[in-house]
């Protein structure tokens, strides 16, 4: 069969519709004022994994959304967030969702977690055109791995390359913060409620140091998205959970507005 | 210089239909069923991965009966349509009347301008949010259409088969209830009816969000029908969906 189980090679290979994030490229060259997505932080737990991301989606100095929705279940047990050029980005997780979906469909099992994730960086690859023309995507891809049992994550670069994160990792425009922060915050086999009130840190500091980075809105109510992906599947956190645990940060913060502190090895506290 | 014999359109027509239906009745049976909560789907097929019972889209199921090689090519076909049209337009926008009506194009084509027909029957079944708009589509191998309500039958005996249907099916019957009635009418012409390892069941679940279609598993089937797993078949005997066993109940 000419096309196997790929979706994106049969939608390319079709020329019935001309996907949007497959090798095309802008004609003119110079910067594009488009929305960006900005931060994104994932953890492995005991469980599995906790992935978050921030509602904020800038261009240049203005806040194009403020609740734009930045991490998506990508099938059953895995989950993807994204940053960069939020409609080329919004694009290709949709394809990618599409992708995995398909596979499973015609062949009848799901993808390895790996399999996943190089299917991820092929679709990647193919937008290395628009990314050289300033309109890049990077991807965080992390899920539940049903053969390892156990959880993984996968970070990208424009270029389609893969690696595999060992314990945490962040993307976008405040990831430098985050990691920091992730650092701290991180302990080997995490329950999942402690990851989640780790991945809130996590944006809160990224948020503080980053203007990209939307901190939690609690006049609009509006908090990050989290996802976590464990055995029995992906579960998207509702408002309402994810609310407690933004108030019990935020309330900290007010008397320590830099979040928990380490301890220092030998040192007084 | 030698002629051709002639051989009458009408002929040509009923010998390409003859052979099909020869072709599809030499196969074991599958039955598609609405009950309470959705739509059931029971075939009788020894393999446990050479499906005859398949998910298409969200709320589209899809149960073929005859070769296998030919109704996987359309299996594919029609996750592929599915899935492009769910892509390019919405999810919302995949119906189960476009489905059946590309997979009855399709057949139609075949069997007029191939000389060798597909031996196969479809149902292409779309569970609506109400049990009113459920839809259930039959094909035939000549590409004909029918618009079916309740209960379906094709393969094999089928007339048997459904006329058993006909006498146990009721309108929001449970699916323990409907999974007893298919797997009894399944049974009609043979003298025990099949057990659970020679069962492929699947549902497509009116309440689920997304992706309704979901397999029930051996060891449901077997306490829905009150019955112990044998242990598994010895290895090495091959088993195909599309052929029957090699103790040949079927003539």
């Amino acid at each position: 069969m000419a096309h196997g189980s790929s979706f994106a090679e049969f939608l390319s290979g079709s020329g019935l519709w001309p996907a949007p994030t497959l090798g095309a490229s802008v004609g003119s060259s110079g910067s594009v004022d488009v929305p960006h997505a900005t931060t994104i932080v994932a953890l492995s737990t005991s469980a599995g994994i906790v992935m978050a991301g921030d509602r904020r989606a800038t261009m240049g100095n203005i806040i194009a959304q403020r609740d734009i929705e930045k991490v998506f279940p990508a099938d059953e047990h895995t989950v993807v967030g994204i940053a960069g050029a939020a409609g080329v980005a919004v694009e290709l997780v949709r394809l990618f969702q599409v992708e995995l979906e398909h596979y499973e469909k015609i062949e009848g099992v799901p993808l390895s977690l790996d399999g996943k994730a190089n299917r991820l960086a092929t679709l990647l690859r193919g937008n290395l055109g628009m990314a050289m023309q300033g309109l890049a995507v990077v991807p965080l891809f992390a899920g539940y791995d049903l053969d390892r049992g156990r959880g993984r994550i996968f970070s990208y670069d424009v270029t389609g390359g893969r690696y595999e994160e060992r314990d945490h990792h962040a993307v976008g425009s405040g990831s430098v913060f985050a990691r920091g922060s992730l650092k701290k915050l991180y302990r080997a086999g995490m329950s999942t409620d402690d990851a989640v009130m780790a991945v809130v840190e996590a944006l809160y500091d990224a948020a503080d140091d980053d203007s990209a980075t939307g901190g939690p809105d609690l006049t609009r109510r509006i908090f990050p998205v989290i996802a976590v992906a464990e055995a029995d599947g992906v579960r998207m956190l509702p408002d309402a959970e994810v609310g407690a645990v933004v108030e019990r940060v935020v309330s900290a913060r007010m008397t320590h507005p830099d979040g928990p502190t380490a301890s220092l090895p030998g040192g007084a506290a | 210089m030698s002629m051709p014999f002639y051989v009458s359109p009408e002929q040509i027509i009923k010998d390409k239909a003859d052979y099909a239906r020869k072709g599809i009745a030499r196969g074991r049976s599958v039955v598609v069923l609405q009950y309470d909560a959705g739509i059931l789907f029971v075939a009788e097929n020894p393999s446990r991965s050479l499906h005859k019972i398949s998910e298409i889209y969200d709320r589209i199921g899809f149960a073929a009966v005859g070769k296998y090689n030919e109704f996987e090519n359309l299996r594919v076909a029609g996750v592929r349509l599915a899935d492009m049209r769910g892509y390019a337009y919405d999810r919302s926008d995949v119906t189960g009347r476009s489905l059946a009506n590309a997979y009855a194009q399709t057949l139609g084509s075949i069997f007029t301008e191939t000389t060798k027909p597909y031996e196969v029957e479809l149902v292409v079944a779309e569970v609506g949010h109400e049990a009113s708009e459920d839809e259930i589509y039959r094909l035939t191998f000549d590409g004909s259409v029918a618009d079916e309500h309740g209960y379906v039958a094709m393969g094999g005996q089928a007339e048997d088969v459904a006329a058993s249907l006909g006498e146990s099916w009721r309108p929001g019957m449970s699916l323990d209830d409907a999974v007893r009635a298919g797997v009894a009418a399944l049974g009609a012409t043979t003298p025990a009816p099949p057990g659970p390892d020679q069962l492929e069941a699947a549902v497509l679940e009116r309440s689920r969000p997304r992706r309704t279609f979901r397999r029930i598993s051996a060891d449901r089937l077997a306490s829905i029908l009150g019955v112990e797993r044998p242990r598994p078949p010895a290895p090495g005997v091959a088993e195909s969906p599309d052929l029957p066993s090699a103790a040949g109940e079927v003539p």
